[in-house]
């Protein structure tokens, strides 16, 4: 391995992993939760441990450029197995461990896998199951050997048979993986990665080793990221952002990935870890918050009221105190004391004490939930980013944090935006090619190597933030030329905990009109507290007081969109609280809960009418489809209120 | 009739060994009432052994003369080739037999891991004192019971329960837990009192997978009363029919289905 490191160019995992090994040998590379202790691995073992597998994969005949497919939840010998994988001249491809058989199917035949390394049985026989289609397999490998005793072992190994085989034999194989460790440059495939696609088949995302550790050094660098850090690997490992975060990151700095017991005991695990460095979705702080606040309605008057005061104190200064920027000492202060009695206490259970560095990213975060962490003082940030992109396409510096943007570009990086709105980047980190695909390759990246995202964006004026609206495909025009963007408007609606859906319509008209979902569980609960009496959703959707919370929340929506210049015409003249749940089995959403514009519109064309022709109520029936499959028809009058529009911010200072 | 030394091969191709527990002519009596009446069967090494019934047919007497929480008036257990005589069941419990109940029987108030650690008892040499104390002796032993319950929590899925009071748990995971614990006194016969009662579909495959795996692991002999037809058929080697306190049919999952006498009183008519 001391021949890797002192050949000086980190230009391969491995050879990051050499110098690691050398650089940190004792410190800890790796922990995992087993039977109930946290085991650890220090670099130097780890190395070990690659270098056995690495070995072993060559005894069952990895040749050069073979595809070999991971599919597990996150565990160290994955990890490494990718690593070996590497050093032996193949390349790894992760698969989402949830998949189903044929979806896996698709991706293993599509890079024609020869090996496929499972994490335990579950994995095993969905690989089995597909390979009554896909003939590409040769070989099994496990890392879990439960339940897995009495299989057929003639294609089949478990990993550390595999590794105690390349322990045996590295008299034989050393040379090998030494020569083919040295052979992998700058531009040899480091990893395979397929996005899910939202249209079409999977694509296979072909990112380099100079993709790879540039992002890595860049990204780590943008944060000064140390070898102490310490994070948890939760998130799929086939996701770009845990192959930056756990493999670029990790090998680049050297510092230590936690590996969870199991999914279910996250939130434990995440206690007793206490990352420094934390990546989650919006989702998952939305979900810690919620917790936190039902456990709160819980506690005793005393702590409630010492709660709710010093999280006001909170929600005034602390974002300001993080952002480094001028405080009252008096204030100052009275932060302290909520330190010791609340926000220490409080992130101390949710696990993020240590925090220094915490992204979000993948959809948008409301600004309330956003702001309520920034203000315990956890350092959490937005980025944008893609697979394509290895990640980071923009991100937002320490002191320039804001809940509606997504930072500016990130190092090395270039943003553009084009003549419609679309963003375009152009990066060190910009992928390769899309695997046996140049059609699609063609159609994202062009000669000069800038790649579309499919995002409309704009820089805000200032202060050089990018700010995402919407999927470009669903920009349109107003019919006096202005940008219609209705997840933008959309968004903002859904950040009330009372409104579950919106949808905005608009495009090609001179105003914007709303359907609202309400959220049966808030609006319920709301109801219950203040003796609204209720039979049915469809009941509490028309309630004249649901109507009324609802009207303030869109002019409050409507007064927030008029600050915007650009995007002012969306805000909402008319709006209706739909009699119906917008739901899957009626094909108004995709099974992911993303609406479908296009067949609500078709579907509810009477009530946009409704709304654009000035009827106080529409009388309409809607088919629905119950669980059991029986369909029903669901009769109501729709009630259309006007909400109060605002002049443009920018209009009036002009006029 | 198989010998009591021989084994068979079941129809998945496990090697079933010889006989480890017989029943001769069992009759149990309380009061009037017979609950159990003239039965004999045995089981083998390995296998995964179901007692089926209507109701009141007495599979729980059964599996209660197993335990030795009842004593037959008439007829013999033997156990490992020799006759059992009337003993506790605690005892019965050191002889490798353990057991789960029909109504859950954890301590409600003690976490999983308590609870699990409970089933190490019989395995603890260190005294009273020195367990309280935590010294010495007792703290390696304790150390190493813990090394055995992780490796059963792990088995069992349960990790993200560990510390949690048994009180606050599902039923389907008070069950789980409840396997836990017999399987951490790393029992050679393992008595489980229906199993899935009041699971659903799901909770009850989970359960059968552990069923099959625990036996498939560690290679242990399993009794089991199950009301669920379709998961007794699925899970077990040979199979008792019990009716009004008499034996009606014993064999495969097969062989049962198509006993007249299994149809007539409990089964209904096939259906193929």
């Amino acid at each position: 391995m001391t021949t890797n490191a002192t050949q000086g160019a980190l230009h391969s995992v491995p050879a990051l992993l050499a110098r690691n090994a050398v650089q940190f040998a004792n410190a800890t590379a790796y922990r995992e939760k087993e039977f109930g202790i946290w085991q650890s691995w220090t670099w130097k073992q780890v190395a070990e441990e690659v270098r056995a597998m690495a070995m072993g994969f060559l005894a069952l005949g990895m040749e050069r450029g073979d595809y070999v497919a991971i599919i597990g939840r996150n565990r160290p010998a994955l990890y490494w197995s990718m690593v070996a994988v590497q050093s032996v001249g193949a390349i790894p491809v992760a698969l989402y461990q949830d998949s189903v058989s044929e979806e896996m199917a698709y991706v293993v035949e599509h890079c024609g896998a020869r090996f496929a390394i499972c994490g335990d049985q579950e994995q095993v026989d969905k690989v089995i199951e597909m390979q009554e289609t896909v003939h590409c397999v040769e070989q099994i490998l496990y890392v879990d050997k439960r339940g897995l005793r009495k299989y057929d072992h003639s294609r089949m190994n478990w990993l550390h048979d595999v590794q105690e085989e390349g322990r045996a034999g590295h008299h034989r194989f050393e040379a090998e993986v030494n020569k083919r460790s040295a052979e992998l440059t700058y531009d040899s495939t480091c990893v395979m990665l397929y996005t899910s696609g939202t249209t079409g088949k999977p694509k296979g995302v072909v990112l380099s080793n100079r993709n790879i550790i540039e992002t890595a050094k860049a990204s780590s660098e943008f944060d000064h990221l140390r070898s102490s850090e310490e994070i948890l690997a939760y998130l799929p490992m086939a996701w770009v952002g845990d192959f930056i975060f756990s493999i670029g990151q990790a090998y680049w700095t050297g510092f230590c990935v936690n590996c969870p017991e199991s999914a279910a005991t996250m939130n434990t695990d995440l206690r007793e870890i206490g990352p420094t460095y934390f990546f989650a979705p919006p989702r998952v702080f939305e979900t810690m918050l919620t917790t936190v606040m039902i456990r709160m309605e819980d506690a005793g008057p005393t702590k409630k009221r010492m709660f709710d005061k010093y999280m006001a104190h909170a929600r005034k200064v602390g974002g300001a105190i993080l952002d480094g920027k001028p405080v009252s000492a008096g204030d100052r202060l009275k932060y302290r004391m909520g330190e010791a009695l609340v926000y220490g206490p409080l992130k101390n259970t949710l696990g993020l004490s240590n925090i220094r560095v915490a992204y979000t990213a993948g959809e948008a975060i409301g600004p309330e939930i956003f702001d309520f962490y920034r203000s315990l003082g956890i350092n959490l940030k937005q980025l944008y980013g893609q697979t394509e992109a290895s990640v980071f396409i923009t991100q937002q510096p320490d002191g320039e944090v804001r809940s509606d943007t997504v930072g500016v570009p990130s190092p090395g990086v270039e943003v553009r935006i084009a003549e419609n709105g679309e963003v375009f980047y152009r990066s060190p980190g910009t992928f390769v090619e899309y695997y046996k695909n140049a059609e699609s390759t063609a159609s994202t990246k062009d000669a000069e190597g800038w790649v579309a995202t499919g995002d409309a964006g704009f820089f805000e004026e200032g202060t050089g933030h990018l700010r995402i609206i919407d999927r470009a495909k669903d920009v349109g025009k107003m019919a006096d030329g202005s940008m219609f963007a209705p997840k933008y408007v959309e968004n903002k609606l859904k950040f009330y905990p009372d409104i579950l859906e919106a949808v905005l319509f608009g495009n090609g008209r001179d105003h914007c009109v709303a359907f609202i979902n309400i959220d049966l569980a808030a609006v319920g609960s709301w109801a219950e507290r203040n003796n609204i009496a209720y039979s049915s959703y469809q009941e509490l959707a028309g309630h004249p007081r649901v109507l009324g919370a609802i009207q303030e929340h869109v002019e409050e929506v409507n007064a927030s969109v008029a600050q915007d210049s650009m995007l002012s015409g969306c805000q909402v003249h008319r709006f209706l609280v739909l009699h119906k749940e917008l739901d899957a089995d009626d094909g108004e959403m995709t099974r992911t809960r993303k609406v479908r514009r296009r067949i609500v519109e078709e579907k509810f064309a009477d009530l946009i009418a409704g709304l654009y022709d000035g009827s106080p109520s529409v009388y309409t029936e809607t088919e629905v489809s119950y669980e059991d499959g029986r369909k029903g028809v669901l009769k109501a009058t729709v009630e259309m209120r006007d909400a109060k529009v605002f002049p443009t911010a920018a209009r009036m200072a002009a006029e | 009739m198989l010998d009591s030394q021989e084994g068979y091969v079941t129809a998945d191709g496990r090697q079933i060994g010889g006989v480890v527990l017989e029943l001769k002519n069992i009759t149990l009596r309380f009061g009037g009432v017979v609950a159990i009446k003239d039965i004999s069967f045995d089981i083998r090494k390995g296998e995964i052994r179901a007692i089926i019934g209507p109701n009141g047919a007495g599979k729980s007497s059964m599996l209660n003369v197993i335990s030795g929480f009842y004593n037959p008036q008439e007829g013999d257990v033997i156990y490992k080739g020799y006759k059992r005589p009337k003993m506790a069941p605690y005892k019965v419990s050191r002889m490798g037999i353990a057991r789960t109940f029909q109504n859950i029987a954890l301590f409600e108030g003690m976490s999983v891991l308590d609870n699990i650690m409970t089933g190490r008892m019989h395995h603890m040499k260190a005294g009273f004192l020195a367990q309280a104390m935590w010294w010495g002796k007792a703290q390696k032993e304790e150390e190493e019971h813990r090394a055995a319950v992780e490796k059963i929590i792990d088995f069992l899925e349960i990790q993200a329960i560990r510390k949690t009071p048994v009180a606050r748990l599902p039923y389907g995971l008070k069950k789980r837990v409840e396997l836990a614990r017999a399987l951490a006194a790393e029992p050679q016969i393992l008595l489980l009192d229906e199993p899935m009662a009041g699971m659903n579909v799901e909770e009850k495959e989970d359960m059968s997978r552990f069923i099959l795996d625990v036996n498939d692991e560690f290679g242990t002999t399993t009794v089991l009363i199950e009301h669920d037809m379709g998961v007794v058929m699925d899970l077990s080697d040979r199979v008792v029919v019990m009716d009004y306190g008499k034996k009606i049919g014993d064999g495969t999952p097969d062989e049962v289905r198509n006993n007249q006498d299994v149809i007539d009183a409990y089964l209904g008519v096939a259906h193929d």
